[in-house]
Parts: C-alpha cells; sequence; structure tokens
C-alpha cells in the first residue's frame, strides 16, 4: 500500500464517517457543520483528481454559501432546531433498507465494468486543465449555450427566491 | 501503485447511499436539503473521476461539474426560501406536516 492509498483511505473514510453524522445527528446546526466537513472532503478528492479549480469552486461555493444558507435557515426555523422531538420518520427502516440495496446494486453494476481497475493515465504537460476548462466553456462549439442557460438559471433563481421569501403584509 | 477508479467510484456510491437515506427517512425538511447536497458531491465525484481516468483530452467531466455547481445553488436558494415561507405561514417545516396537498 503506498502512501497516496493510505491517504486516498483516511480522506474517504473521514468524509464518509461526517455524512453519516450529517444524516444521523439530532441537533441541526451540527448537522450542518459535519456537512461543511463532508464538502471540504469532497474538495481535497477534488484535488487528489487533479481538478484543483473544481477543489477551489466547491470550499468557495459549497461550503462559503450553500452551507452558510442551510445555517442561516436553520437559525430562521428556530423551533425545529431543538434536540427534542423523533428524528427520523417512522419509514426510516425502509429507508435504510432501500439504500443498502441500492448501493449493493450500484456496486455489483461497476465490479461488471471492464475498465473498473483502471489506473491514472498520465496527464500530458502542455495541456492545462484549467485553461482547457475556460476555453470550453465559453466556445460555441462546446459549452456557450449550457453556460448561459445557467446564469439565467441562477438570475431565475435568486428572483424567485427573493419574491417566494417576501414577507407579505 | 495508485489508486484506482474503482475506490472513487465506490466511494461515490457510499456517499450517494448515504444521501439516499438521509433523503428518505429524515423528518426536517433543511435535513432532506442537506442530504440532497450530499448526492449531487457524488455524482460531482463520479464525473471528475472519469475525467481524470479517461484518455480522451475532453474536459465535459469538469464542464458538467461545474454545472452541477450552478444548478445545485440555484436549487438551495429557492428550496430554502420555500421552507421560510412555509414556515412563517404554518410553524413548521417538518415535511410529514406540510400536508395541504395529501388527502
Amino acid at each position: 500500500m503506498t502512501f497516496e492509498q493510505l491517504l486516498f483511505i483516511l480522506i474517504a473514510a473521514g468524509t464518509l464517517g461526517a455524512a453519516l453524522l450529517v444524516v444521523t445527528t439530532r441537533n441541526l446546526i451540527h448537522a450542518a457543520l459535519w456537512l461543511i466537513a463532508t464538502l471540504f472532503g469532497v474538495a481535497i478528492l477534488f484535488v487528489f483528481l487533479n481538478a484543483g479549480f473544481l477543489g477551489v469552486v466547491q470550499v468557495v461555493i459549497y461550503i462559503g454559501a450553500i452551507a452558510i444558507l442551510m445555517i442561516f435557515a436553520i437559525m430562521l426555523t428556530r423551533q425545529v432546531a431543538d434536540t427534542k422531538g423523533p428524528r427520523f420518520n417512522e419509514n426510516w427502516l425502509w429507508a435504510l433498507f432501500i439504500s443498502l440495496v441500492f448501493f449493493a446494486a450500484i456496486a455489483y453494476i461497476l465490479s461488471l465494468l471492464p475498465e473498473f481497475e483502471g489506473t491514472k493515465p498520465i496527464l500530458s504537460s502542455e495541456i492545462d486543465p484549467i485553461k482547457q476548462l475556460g476555453v470550453a466553456l465559453v466556445s460555441p462549439d462546446s459549452y456557450l449555450l449550457a453556460f448561459e442557460l445557467a446564469s439565467v438559471l441562477l438570475l431565475a433563481a435568486l428572483i424567485g427566491a427573493v419574491i417566494i421569501a417576501w414577507e407579505q403584509r | 501503485m495508485m489508486v484506482p477508479i474503482s475506490w472513487y467510484l465506490i466511494f461515490a456510491a457510499a456517499l450517494f447511499s448515504i444521501g439516499l437515506f438521509g433523503v428518505l427517512s429524515r423528518k426536517n425538511a433543511i435535513a432532506i436539503l442537506m442530504s440532497i447536497e450530499l448526492m449531487l458531491n457524488a455524482v460531482n465525484i463520479n464525473l471528475v473521476a472519469f475525467w481524470r481516468y479517461s484518455y480522451s483530452l475532453e474536459i465535459s467531466g469538469q464542464a458538467f461539474a461545474v454545472m452541477v455547481f450552478a444548478v445545485a445553488a440555484a436549487e438551495v436558494a429557492v428550496g430554502l426560501a420555500i421552507f421560510i415561507s412555509v414556515y412563517r405561514r404554518r410553524g413548521t417545516i417538518s415535511a410529514d406536516e406540510i400536508d395541504l396537498l395529501k388527502w
């Protein structure tokens, strides 16, 4: 076992443990903090996969914006953040069963893939993935339309969120 | 010996299953939203892992992951606005007490 594999196992185990705490912790504020830990672990895995830009975006958008927004929403709906009362609905055993079966099915299907044990190809040094990504997002041959649609979607979500949460008097 | 792609895929599958369990079992609507974030992250890990381990020079995996980020941000903004609005009107965001459309 090499150092890289050991590091991967440690990070993956930590991330999955934090994710388990997100779905089982009674106190929602604690769940949000564990969510931040999980997102940070995923950001580290992005860096492992030579996608440093996505790792930074993960920290800025997910941890900096989404997780903080979650904490704000939890604090605005104070009454449910208490530590009493059930955290699961009455179907949680079924949910556990379904998710375990789902995991087993995915693992089985993945093991049938021919390149399941594939290893990393070497990234050639003359290709810069960040530059490539930037060009791909704004060139008309690739993802320009999706990029513009994403900006329209964000604007619509922004206005929609303001109007929905507006306090009627 | 490097990390094979199977480790990333199994990790993403486990993360997705944890998120699925959270979505199906949690009572609080904000906790359900957090579980959805876990599932979206698992999908992103898969996209980036397949990009890194494929021999083509296409950047599609990362471009799709960026789109998933944008959609996730929009989804959380609207979702939390709806929950705050529901909380203001009904005084609860427990998922099984929001049953206006049930009969």
